[in-house]
Parts: structure tokens; C-alpha cells; sequence
């Protein structure tokens, strides 16, 4: 008797067990929306904190002219660093999302994603150790020669850094950071291409290359253009590699392999921060709003072009 | 191109079904146009293939030459990736171990100078820090997915999707800013406190923990709920007690490795938690010390001759290290035993 009243219950409203239905409900409901008001709270608070240097005087600010003035220059080295890491590792991560898509046997095909996860896995602290112990010193020797050979460009101006904390080698630690990001995305899409286009491509007599640049790369290409827009917000934000390996002067040059660089705004955050107080720690939050905005647009733009392409 | 061929052998046993094909299909009419960059039906058939065929061997030979070169870039671009994880891994290891010795575990560096010292404050820090992040976002992720997965539709689900998604990126440091920020608002600017770490890594941790458990909840199979409902079970309790046990083994897995996502993280922790050398276990009431921080303080400033702090801090990279590599094979050695029911 009870059991068939509990049967009608459910899709009605009314009854006990509507109750728990609707108080569960509510705390799932609550909390997807608490995300939502998580990113709201931090965009925010982050904007509360800036007001102050926002609205200050040109003096105040650190460097005393002016909040723009203050963050153009990190501004411009968190993209100098960015841009080399993209350069750096959208080939790799595209070649290397093919080898295990196409060209690795396909029974330790897991395993080496897997394997490519786990730079990824590595704490951004101990790749900076990494790049100042072995990736800097090893690197004076190419730094030298780039200066010798291409010092025309004014990327390679000179003179070349000693100990290899630079422009250039920060870069490439941050191009390693961004990879399985970039290789994870691009290589999900490869491996879904419909076989039928792949079996055609070959069976029209192209090589294993023609198919893939024929098929694969074309049905590939929004995938490698989100996953570097994702890659790319990683490498503006990342902190730790970039505050413990690159030796900073602070002004804006091209020059990729000096030892006077620009910092980069998280970088800079994370050295400064500890001994600021008063306007200083304003206008360090200002710079991460920037950060923030910067980060939160390339992210929401590479996302649209996922969904996007996922819908077909 | 001679130093290509010992390189692509191992990959040539794949390459060959699609070259042989290549080879059969082309004998004579199909030879031209393949010499142009796309096939174009509507061509004249090619002439002859006796008069074509030195011709046609050489564009075959470029095309397989060209084949096997795009091989060997590409197992080379991968053998290239794996360099610095190799040669990252092998510097931790040979420099940690130097101090990675059982005084490093059970010291602090209350009045250490020089010599000596340890991470056990830093590894306390650590695990309540981590512990009370995980706290929170565990519950917070999981009802999310319950959301996505179970209730939601509309714009409001299509929202937070876009949005967990897009805070997935947010830079860590800007967690760590947030965090400050908003307790800084009420308690003043000088504040530092293991709490104010915990929730700068939990705005990291729940995104993550999200995307892995509706992963989960996905795959758990449609004839499972609707046999719940078919025995009048509500929803509610069909989720709690058929849908969650069944992800059950995945969601720990998800956990598992979001942590150890988090557990490394340096730059929210330095702007929130501070640096200290002593042990507090109080997460409310002051500085409080982490491993990734300590870490980074060692080696950015450190004593008189600088080699113990160096040495202390290449040992906590290496603890971290074996920390999240050990959270790794555990959360994938759970999934593959206890994850059985989903696949």
C-alpha cells in the first residue's frame, strides 16, 4: 500500500520525499552557482583591492608615474615570455600529439600521454630550480653563438648573459611547462577523426603524411588553435619558473639574451609582494587585475572555439 | 636523408600497409596527378606508364622519402619532449638526496643559521594547508557535478560548464591575490594566514575536481538510475546511494590527482601564508610554512656559506616531487582496481 503511494509521490509535488529531492536539488544548485560567484568574487575583490592605486596620484605609484607606466613594462615581458614559450612548444606539442595519435604503437599509446601528463604534474617551483641549475648554465654556449651569428636581430643583440637567466631560456622552461596542455587538447581531437576520411586518404594511395596533412591537421586545426590560446594563457600567468630564473633589471628591451630583463607581472607579484605594504600592495593587485582580465579573455575565447567545434 | 633510415625503422612496420597500398594503387594512371599537391578527378588519364616510369619512381621515391622524414621528426619531437623531464627529474634526485635524511623530516629551522635545519614545519604546513583546501573543495566540486550532470539544463548549466572550464586557467597567482584580497578586506592589509592559503588553492582545486567527477558521473550507465526509479527510489537517495558508489573509485582517482595538482603550489602560498621557520599547526592564527614555499625561500635567500640551503632546498623539491608522483600511482592504481563497474 505504502510502496504504491511512494510510486505516485515521485512525479508529484508533495510528500516526503519531495522534500529531500528539494533540499539536494538546492545544494547542487547552490553549488554550480557558488562557482559563478566565486569568479565574480574574484574579479571583485581584485578590483576593490586596485581601487586605491587606481584612483591615486601618479606619484604614489611605485616608480612615480603612474599606474600604466608602472605595469607597462611587466605587462610587455609576461608577452615577450609568453610568445617565445608559444613558439617554442605549439610545434613540439603538435608533433608530439601526432606521434601519439598516428605514429606510436597503439598499445603504449596511453602510456606516453600519460608520460607527457607528468610535465604537467611537476611543480612550477622545481622547473625553476631546473632551468637555473642545468637549462641556464647549459645554455650560455647557444647564447653565445646566437650573439655571434645572428647579433643583428635585436633579439640577439648582446651581450649574452652568463649564467643563462634569460629572456630566451625563461621562455623555452615555460614553453616546456605549456606543452602537455597543448599536446593534450590537439591530440584528443586527432585521435577523433572520422576513419572513414583517414581510410579514404589512404586508400586513394597517400602516405601515412599525405592522409595526415590531408585529413587529420585540416579537421585538427581549431583544436591547435584553442589549445595554444589555453597554452598561451598559462605561460602569461605562470609565476614561480619565471620569479626564480629570470634576473631582472626592469626595463623594456628586445634583447632575449642580456641579463637585464623585464619582468613578467605574476613574477613580479610573487617577488614584490612579500615586502610591500601600503599603495605598493594596491598597485601589485592592479597588476594582477590586468593579469586576471588578460588571462580570463584568451581563456574564455579558447573555450568558445572548443564548444564550438564539439557541437559538430 | 641516409641518416633518416635507422631512425624510422622501428615505425616502418606501421608505415608499410599504407605504403604498399600507395605503391599497388598507383601503378600507371594515377601517377600523375598525384604529382600535383591535391588529386583532381576531373584530369586527363596520364600517358602510358612505360613512358612515365622514371618519372613516377622518382615522385613516389619523394613522397616516401618525405614520409619517413615527417616519421623521424616526429618520434624525434617526442624523444625531444621527454628530455627535460628526464633531465629535470635526475637533477632533483642527485641534489635532494644529499639532504634528504631523517633530521630533514623531524627539524624545523627555528634558529637555524647555516647548517642543519629541516622541513618538518614546512611539511606540517603542507598537509593542513592541502588538507583544508581539499576540504573544501571536494564537497563544492562533487555537488557541482551532481549539478551539471544530474539536475542541470538551460543557460544556467551551459554557464557554469563555460565558466568551470574557463577557471581551469586561472593563473595560480591570481587565486593567491584573491584569497588576500578578500580577507584582507576585513582583517587588514598585513594579514597572513594558513587559511587564506587554503581557500586561494581550493578556487584552484574545485574546477578540477568538477570536470573529473562529471567525467565520472557520465559514465556511470542510464539503466543503473532508471532501475532506482523503476523501484521507487527518489532521486536524491538514487543519486547518493547508486550513482556516487558507482564513481565512487573515479571520483577518489579525480581527487587524487587534483591534489596533487595543488600540493606544489608556490606563488598563492607566498602572498598568503607567508614564510615562517618555526611549526604552526594553527591554521587560523598566523604565518604558516609550506614546502613549495620553503623550498623557494632556501634557494632565493639563503644563509652564509649558501650550500645548506641549497641542499635543503633541492631535498624539498624532491620530496615534492615524490609526493605528487606517488599521488599519481596511487589514484591511477585505485581506479584500476576498484574502478571496475564503469568499464
Amino acid at each position: 500500500m505504502s510502496a504504491i503511494t511512494d510510486i505516485t509521490g515521485i512525479g508529484h509535488p508533495g510528500g516526503s520525499r519531495r522534500l529531500g529531492d528539494r533540499v539536494f536539488q538546492g545544494l547542487a544548485t547552490g553549488a554550480g552557482v557558488l562557482i559563478l560567484v566565486v569568479l565574480a568574487g574574484v574579479a571583485g575583490f581584485l578590483l576593490i583591492e586596485a581601487w586605491p592605486a587606481i584612483t591615486a596620484n601618479a606619484a604614489d605609484i611605485p616608480g612615480g608615474e603612474g599606474l600604466v607606466k608602472y605595469i607597462w613594462p611587466l605587462a610587455f615581458g609576461t608577452l615577450v615570455a609568453a610568445t617565445i614559450a608559444i613558439i617554442f612548444a605549439v610545434p613540439m606539442a603538435v608533433a608530439v600529439a601526432l606521434f601519439i595519435s598516428h605514429f606510436a604503437p597503439r598499445r603504449i599509446a596511453n602510456v606516453l600521454s600519460y608520460v607527457i601528463d607528468l610535465l604537467a604534474a611537476i611543480p612550477s617551483i622545481i622547473y625553476g630550480l631546473w632551468g637555473i641549475a642545468v637549462l641556464g648554465p647549459a645554455s650560455t654556449g647557444v647564447l653565445n653563438w646566437l650573439e655571434g651569428n645572428l647579433g643583428f636581430l635585436p633579439f640577439f643583440e648582446g651581450p649574452a648573459s652568463s649564467t643563462g637567466r634569460t629572456m630566451l631560456v625563461a621562455g623555452l622552461v615555460l614553453g616546456v611547462m605549456i606543452l602537455p596542455i597543448i599536446t593534450a587538447v590537439t591530440r584528443s581531437v586527432f585521435t577523433q577523426t572520422p576513419r572513414r576520411l583517414q581510410e579514404g586518404a589512404l586508400a586513394l594511395g597517400a602516405t601515412r603524411w599525405e592522409m595526415i596533412r590531408m585529413t587529420v591537421l585540416p579537421f585538427g586545426r581549431s583544436a591547435i588553435i584553442s589549445g595554444s590560446m589555453l597554452g598561451l594563457g598559462r605561460a602569461l600567468g605562470e609565476t614561480m619558473a619565471v620569479a626564480i630564473l629570470l634576473s631582472v633589471s626592469g626595463g623594456v628591451t628586445f634583447n632575449l639574451i642580456g641579463s637585464g630583463n623585464p619582468s613578467t607581472i605574476a613574477a613580479h607579484i610573487a617577488l614584490d609582494f612579500p615586502e610591500s605594504s601600503g599603495l605598493d600592495v594596491n598597485a601589485l593587485i592592479a597588476a594582477g587585475l590586468v593579469l586576471f582580465a588578460v588571462t580570463l579573455v584568451i581563456n574564455m575565447a579558447a573555450r568558445a572555439i572548443i564548444n564550438r567545434e564539439v557541437r559538430y | 636523408m641516409p641518416e633518416d633510415d635507422p631512425m624510422s625503422a622501428p615505425t616502418s612496420r606501421e608505415s608499410q600497409p599504407a605504403g604498399a597500398q600507395g605503391d599497388g594503387n598507383g601503378a600507371a594512371p594515377e601517377q600523375a596527378p598525384l604529382t600535383g599537391r591535391r588529386f583532381e578527378p576531373s584530369q586527363p588519364p596520364a600517358p602510358p606508364a612505360r613512358a612515365m616510369a622514371p618519372f613516377a619512381r622518382r615522385v613516389e621515391r619523394r613522397r616516401h622519402v618525405t614520409d619517413r622524414g615527417v616519421a623521424v621528426i616526429v618520434t624525434g619531437a617526442f624523444l625531444l619532449a621527454l628530455a627535460p623531464l628526464i633531465s629535470l627529474l635526475y637533477t632533483v634526485v642527485s641534489k635532494g638526496m644529499a639532504r634528504f635524511d631523517a633530521e630533514f623530516f623531524s627539524v624545523s629551522m627555528r634558529g637555524i643559521i647555516s647548517e642543519g635545519g629541516g622541513a618538518y614545519h614546512a611539511i606540517l604546513g603542507t598537509l593542513i594547508i592541502t588538507g583544508l583546501a581539499t576540504l573544501a573543495a571536494v564537497p563544492v566540486g562533487v555537488m557541482c557535478a551532481i549539478y551539471l550532470q544530474e539536475y542541470g539544463a538551460g543557460r544556467l548549466k551551459r554557464a557554469i560548464t563555460f565558466f568551470v572550464d574557463v577557471m581551469t586557467g586561472i593563473p595560480s597567482i591570481v587565486a593567491g591575490l584573491f584569497a588576500f584580497a578578500a580577507f584582507a578586506l576585513f582583517l587588514g592589509p598585513g594579514i597572513r594566514l594558513g587559511v587564506m592559503g587554503s581557500v586561494a588553492l581550493s578556487v584552484l582545486m574545485i574546477p578540477i575536481v568538477v570536470r573529473s567527477t562529471e567525467e565520472m558521473l557520465r559514465i556511470v550507465p542510464q539503466a543503473l538510475r532508471e532501475a532506482s526509479y523503476a523501484l521507487g527510489v527518489p532521486k536524491w537517495k538514487t543519486i547518493t546511494k547508486v550513482v556516487l558508489p558507482t564513481a565512487l573509485a573515479g571520483i577518489v582517482t579525480g581527487v587524487m590527482l587534483s591534489v596533487a595538482r595543488i600540493i606544489g603550489e608556490t606563488a598563492p602560498l607566498l602572498i598568503t601564508t607567508g614564510v615562517f621557520s618555526s611549526v604552526n599547526v594553527d591554521p587560523f592564527d598566523g604565518r604558516m610554512q609550506n614546502l613549495a614555499v620553503f623550498a623557494f625561500n632556501e634557494y632565493k635567500s639563503p644563509g652564509v656559506p649558501p650550500e645548506p640551503s641549497f641542499e635543503r632546498a633541492w631535498a624539498a623539491a624532491l620530496t615534492l616531487i615524490l609526493i605528487v608522483m606517488a599521488l599519481n600511482v596511487i589514484a591511477r592504481l585505485v581506479y584500476r582496481r576498484y574502478g571496475t563497474e564503469l568499464r
